[in-house]
C-alpha cells in the first residue's frame, strides 16, 4: 500500500507491505538509522520517535498507522546548522550516555517528557522515563541531563 | 509478522461492515497489544481494520452524573483530562499508570477492554466503577462484559464505541506492578458508587473479578481495617515466575486496604 507522511519536516511517500513496521520504514526505506531497534518487543524505548508531537515506540506501530502524520526522529532534532537541541547538548554536557545505544530513544522521550512536564522534579523524570531502558545503567547522569535541559527548553 | 489486508474506514458502520465480511478480521485500535502479538505470530488476522480514522470514537464528554470516554481515546488523554482528574481522579490515575508514557500515547480504552488481558488495568476501572460499555449494537453492563481470559461479551461484528463511567462518591486504584512490564501483578479498585460499594481485582486471576466479602464489609464501614482481615482463596489464582497464587492472594488484601485508605 502507498503511505505518505512528513518526516523531519520533509514529505515522504512509498509503496510498502501492510505489515511494515514504522521503525522498519524509517530505518530501511528512509535510511534514518538514528532510531534504534533494541528489544523489538515494545519494552526498551530505543525506537522512540515523535508522531504528531507525541513520543511513541516505532517498533510497535505499523507504518500505515502513521499515514499523514508528522514524524520527528532524532535526526530532525538539531537545527539545520548543526546546533544541538538543548536536550542533546545536556546529554553531552552531563555525560548522559555511555555506549549510546539507548540515547536516541532516551532523548526523544525526554523531549516529550519536558514538553508535558515543564521543570520536572527528579522523581517525575525517573517515573516518566521508565519506558526507556539503558543497559549501561547510566540513569543517574541521564536524569541530571534531563533536569538541566528542562531549564533551557 | 504474517501478511494481512489493511482497511481504514471512516465510520463505525463501515468498520462493522468490514468486520462482517468473513475471514479472520481484527480491529486495530492503538495496537500496543495487537501489533506486538502479531510480531510474535501469536495473532495472525487476515484483515486489519484500523479505527484511528473514525472521529466519533475519540474524546471525553461529561454527561449528566458521569463521564463518557470514546473507545479510541488514548490513555495519556484520559490521564491528563481536567474533567476526569476533577470528577474521577482514580480513573485518571489508573490511566496514567498504564505501561509507560509511549504506550500511553498510543494505547486506547476500547482496545484494552476488547483485549481483556488478565493483567490489564482498565478492566478494574470498568468493573469497579460500574461503568457501561456502549457498542454499536447495545449497552453492556460491566458485570456482564468480562467473560474470562481475553474473553468478553462482544459478539462478532460488535465494536466498542465508548464507555460511560458514573462519578463515584470515592474511589482509588492501587496496583502492585510488575517492574518490567508495568502490568498489574495485582491491582485493586475500591469504590463507593451510587449503586453500592465495589471492589474489583485485576492481575490476580484469569479475568477481573469482584470481592463480595470486602464489598459487604466496606458497605458497613468504609475503613482500611474493614478489609484487612478478608482474604480471597488462592486456589485458581494466577501463578508464574513473578508471583505465586498464594502471594497474589495476599496482595489482593494489601492492595484493597491501600485503595480504601487512598479513597478516604
Amino acid at each position: 500500500m502507498k503511505i505518505s507522511m512528513s518526516v523531519n519536516g520533509k514529505p515522504v511517500s512509498a509503496e510498502v507491505e501492510t505489515r511494515t513496521l514504522l521503525v522498519t520504514y524509517i530505518r530501511d526505506n528512509l535510511r534514518l538509522t538514528g532510531t534504534h531497534v533494541g528489544c523489538d518487543t515494545g519494552q526498551c524505548g530505543a525506537c522512540t520517535i515523535h508522531m504528531n508531537g507525541q513520543a511513541v515506540k516505532s517498533c510497535n506501530i505499523l507504518a500505515l498507522q502513521a499515514e499523514g502524520a508528522d514524524i520527528l526522529t532524532i535526526e530532525g532534532l538539531a537545527k539545520a546548522d548543526g546546533t544541538l537541541h538543548p536536550m542533546q547538548e545536556a546529554f553531552r554536557e552531563h555525560h548522559g550516555l555511555q555506549c549510546g545505544f539507548c540515547t536516541p530513544g532516551m532523548v526523544m522521550s525526554a523531549v516529550d517528557l519536558v514538553n508535558k512536564h515543564p521543570n520536572p522534579s527528579e522523581e517525575t523524570i525517573r517515573a516518566e522515563l521508565d519506558g526507556n531502558l539503558c543497559r549501561c545503567t547510566g540513569y543517574h547522569n541521564i536524569v541530571k541531563a534531563v533536569k538541566a535541559a528542562s531549564a533551557k527548553m | 509478522m504474517h501478511a494481512f489486508n489493511y482497511q481504514h474506514p471512516k465510520s463505525v458502520a463501515d468498520a462493522a461492515a468490514a468486520l462482517s465480511k468473513g475471514g479472520d478480521a481484527k480491529l486495530l485500535a492503538g495496537g500496543q497489544s495487537l501489533v506486538a502479538a502479531m510480531k510474535l505470530r501469536l495473532a495472525a488476522p487476515t484483515d486489519l481494520i484500523d479505527l484511528s480514522g473514525i472521529k466519533e470514537l475519540a474524546g471525553i464528554k461529561v454527561e449528566g452524573a458521569g463521564i463518557t470516554i470514546g473507545a479510541m481515546t488514548r490513555h495519556a488523554e484520559v490521564a491528563r483530562s481536567e474533567e476526569v482528574r476533577a470528577k474521577i481522579p482514580a480513573l485518571a490515575g489508573l490511566a496514567g499508570g498504564i505501561g509507560d508514557r509511549m504506550v500511553r500515547n498510543m494505547g486506547t480504552l476500547g482496545g484494552s477492554l476488547a483485549h481483556n488481558d488478565p493483567v490489564a488495568d482498565y478492566p478494574a476501572a470498568v468493573l469497579g466503577l460500574n461503568a457501561t460499555v456502549n457498542t454499536n449494537k447495545r449497552k453492556i453492563a460491566a458485570d456482564d462484559f468480562f467473560k474470562g481470559m481475553f474473553e468478553t461479551a462482544l459478539q462478532t461484528g460488535e465494536i466498542i464505541v465508548s464507555v460511560s463511567f458514573p462519578v463515584p462518591k470515592r474511589a482509588a486504584y492501587i496496583k502492585f506492578r510488575n517492574p518490567a512490564s508495568r502490568y498489574a501483578i495485582v491491582g485493586v479498585l475500591a469504590a463507593e458508587t451510587g449503586s453500592g460499594v465495589r471492589v474489583a481485582v485485576t492481575g490476580a486471576a484469569s479475568s477481573v473479578f469482584r470481592v463480595a466479602a470486602m464489598e459487604k464489609a466496606l458497605a458497613a464501614k468504609w475503613s482500611p481495617d474493614a478489609v484487612a482481615g478478608i482474604s480471597v482463596p488462592s486456589a485458581g489464582l494466577n501463578s508464574d515466575m513473578h508471583a505465586s497464587a498464594e502471594y497474589r492472594a495476599h496482595l489482593v488484601t494489601v492492595m484493597a486496604r491501600r485503595a480504601v485508605e487512598a479513597a478516604k
